[in-house]
């Protein structure tokens, strides 16, 4: 015994101390992390929750035949301001697809413009006092007050605050992401069980294994250029189409599908293989009834987080055209469309004040079905998921 | 292992859509982010107003739109490309070449930019000359060009207020930068002996210019935050944010829509848009849209596009440019020299 009792008991201290430390460094990280996140919601939900309410106004409508030439002509003057434009120039074709309504009158609940929506909602508004006045006497009434906000859950982008809608963005991403997933999960799969299964093990699968773990990490902007230089300028496909932008990031997902695909291969382990080859199967056969089954959850978790990865992705989306102002909502995938995240950005950069909780209401839909497509991988992997 | 036969089946009935060769009923349109709002608000309301599809409008930038627009004359290239400058003629060469040879131009109004600031402050007046000596990268003293020396503003002049020299502004990409480089700098070095005569646009790099990216909603940001900077946009973002912002008076002219339509605000710029007529034939609806934007109820003085932030043209200079429109005039090389 060259140490005394007292020098090894202060070493003792000292490593749980050292430890100790560690233990509060580590939390305060995690802490650290979660206090971002919980002021990044905050924010949010803070901006986000209005764009969710829209104001309405109950009016008097006349559907008059000078209504139908000057729509503005349909309200009453004092309210004229104060209802939205978007609405007064639809009256003309309702009432032509509409015969029976010319000549009646009624009072109904329309959508109020946009300057009135924030001033309901206490924001900066461009209102004058007069006009104020006539809102707070109609909110009196009960004739002015938020209601849910349908537009913003059933259309497209508009110039005007309160007709803008997150759906058609939502479409253009539906449709791109269901192409992305077309393209990329069969050659994906098919690429990581050839590789993993039959390819032998020599210089040019090395190769190929090490350019397939680069493309992983390339910059997204670069499959952005290659979309538009091949499936644009050389195959013709129409730009700013889901086509297209599906294509583009089918590139991008496809090493993702690839390495996750391997991984959830190799973990298979060999006796199911042996047991099978032993019984007599062809390698088909071992790879199609055995290996692939088992491994498919893992498959599946991989390609959803990918797919997840390229719904948020803009950059390359900008170079092949999808960041473009779409009010329509697009019904095949050859049709000019946006995707979410690229119609955030597009709310982001508006000038008009009501597009701050457009954006920030946005962000929120977009996050709620990241959340939901990420968790979804978590149940399907904890659901499946085979210990060995 | 269904799932995978499934799928492959749903890819190749995708790429068999893609197949087919689509005929265009649809207006293509690129172009100046500064003109895109107008753009896009007329696109609405030719969309929703009329039986054909609403346009489709991608904000590239004027010299993006430009060169998409002359890449060639095939139905894959832009109908229409909004520009917040006039095409250059180097431009109309390249369009040319391509064989991009019939264009008729649109002047749909003006846009100035502001040198504006948080709404904390006085309002500054300030001269073209003083923000060159404050933003150029050299600066001429006792004869000589030398690095910008200027810290702070009342180093320049003592009638501006002590304050460290910080502006927010676009990036080189910008037809802001463009036309504030044209407007102010080049405008000024012109008359400068230190310059030979020559228009100077090299922006200071030590700090004091701060690019703020091509989202004019962040400059705005940016101003209520550090109220000792100045930021320059377009006028529609210092309107909107009049609860927060004031605009420097230049040359003794404050900036306002009256002011930047008769042209006495010295920094505004004209804005347009191109047509290819020779798209007429497979996109005929393109004329409507034009003349729905040259009516006077979007450009005129009661339009709808004063309303977002266009400050309309004088009534004779819309009443030829509607003209122009109408009569599809084809614009010459020698127009724009």
């Amino acid at each position: 015994m060259s140490q005394s009792f007292d020098e090894i008991s202060a070493q003792l201290k000292r490593r749980h101390r050292k430890s100790a430390r560690l233990k509060w460094l580590s939390m305060g990280a995690l802490g650290l992390a979660g206090l971002f996140l919980v002021i990044f919601f905050a924010d949010m939900l803070g901006k986000g929750l209005p764009a969710f309410q829209q104001a309405q106004i109950r009016v008097e409508v006349t559907y008059s035949e000078q209504s139908q030439q000057l729509p503005l002509a349909a309200v009453n003057e004092d309210v004229r301001e104060l209802v939205s434009r978007g609405w007064l120039r639809t009256l003309p074709m309702m009432m032509r697809d509409n015969p029976q309504l010319l000549g009646t009158s009624r009072q109904e609940w329309v959508l109020a413009d946009g300057q009135v929506d924030q001033y309901l909602k206490g924001h900066y508004t461009r209102l004058d006092d007069d006009e104020k006045e006539i809102v707070d006497a109609l909110a009196e009434q009960g004739r002015a007050e938020l209601q849910f906000n349908t537009t913003f859950f059933s259309r497209g982008d508009s110039k005007m605050p309160e007709l803008a809608g997150i759906m058609s963005a939502a479409m253009g991403t539906v449709m791109t992401l269901l192409v992305t997933l077309a393209v990329s999960f069969p050659i994906g799969v098919m690429t990581a069980v050839y590789l993993e299964e039959f390819a032998p093990d020599n210089r040019l699968t090395q190769i190929i294994e090490i350019n397939i773990n680069n493309l992983a990490a390339i910059p997204s902007i670069l499959f952005g250029l290659l979309g538009l230089a091949i499936f644009i300028n050389f195959f013709g496909v129409p730009r700013s189409s889901p086509l297209v932008g599906g294509l583009t990031l089918a590139l991008m997902t496809l090493p993702v599908i690839i390495i996750a695909t391997r991984t959830a291969l190799r973990s298979v382990p060999d006796n199911i293989r042996h047991a099978a080859f032993g019984v007599g199967c062809s390698r088909w056969q071992v790879v199609r009834d055995h290996v692939l089954p088992l491994a498919l959850p893992g498959i599946m978790t991989g390609s959803i987080i990918g797919l997840a990865q390229a719904m948020g992705e803009t950059a390359p989306l900008i170079i092949v055209g999808m960041v473009a102002f779409i009010p329509d909502i697009s019904a095949s995938v050859t049709d000019a469309a946006t995707v979410l995240p690229a119609q955030i950005f597009t709310w982001a950069g508006e000038p008009d004040r009501a597009f701050v909780e457009k954006t920030a209401g946005g962000i929120l839909v977009l996050l709620t079905i990241l959340i939901a497509m990420n968790a979804t991988a978590v149940v399907l992997r904890k659901k499946f998921e085979r210990r060995w | 292992m269904n799932r995978i036969l499934k799928t492959t089946a749903i890819a190749a009935a995708v790429m068999s859509v893609a197949g087919v060769a689509q005929a265009r009923d649809q207006i293509r349109i690129v172009g100046s982010s500064t003109v895109y709002p107008f753009a896009s608000y007329v696109a609405e309301e030719f969309g929703a107003t009329t039986d054909y599809p609403t346009p489709v409008i991608e904000s590239t930038g004027s010299g993006g739109g430009l060169r998409l627009f002359c890449n060639g004359g095939g139905d894959d290239t832009p109908d229409i490309t909004n520009a917040s400058r006039r095409m250059k003629p180097s431009e109309f060469e390249r369009c040319a070449e391509n064989g991009v040879t019939d264009i008729t131009e649109a002047f749909i109004g003006y846009d100035g930019i502001a040198f504006a600031q948080s709404n904390a402050n006085e309002q500054m007046n300030v001269t073209r000359e003083q923000i060159f000596l404050a933003l150029a990268a050299q600066v001429p003293q006792n004869g000589e060009l030398v690095d910008n020396p200027y810290t702070r503003w009342n180093e320049i002049d003592s009638s501006l207020p002590d304050r460290e020299i910080a502006v927010y502004g676009p990036p080189t990409t910008s037809g802001t930068r463009d036309a504030f480089e044209e407007l102010v700098m080049e405008a000024v070095s012109e008359d400068m002996e230190a310059y030979g005569g020559e228009g100077y646009t090299d922006i200071r790099a030590d700090g004091a210019y701060i690019d703020a990216g091509e989202n004019d909603n962040l400059i705005v940001q940016r101003l209520s935050e550090n109220t000792d900077a100045f930021g320059i946009f377009g006028y529609s973002f210092l309107e909107e944010n009049d609860d927060s912002l004031i605009g420097s008076s230049i040359d003794g002219v404050e900036p306002t829509p009256e002011a930047i339509g008769s042209g006495e605000y010295p920094v505004s710029r004209s804005l347009f848009f191109y047509l290819k007529n020779q798209h007429s034939d497979d996109v005929p609806s393109m004329y409507e849209y034009a003349n729905m934007f040259m009516s006077e109820q979007m450009i005129g003085e009661l339009g709808y596009l004063k309303g977002i932030g266009l400050i309309p043209a004088p009534e004779d200079l819309r009443e030829e440019a509607r003209n122009a429109v109408e009569s599809q005039e084809q614009l010459e090389l020698s127009d724009l020299q």
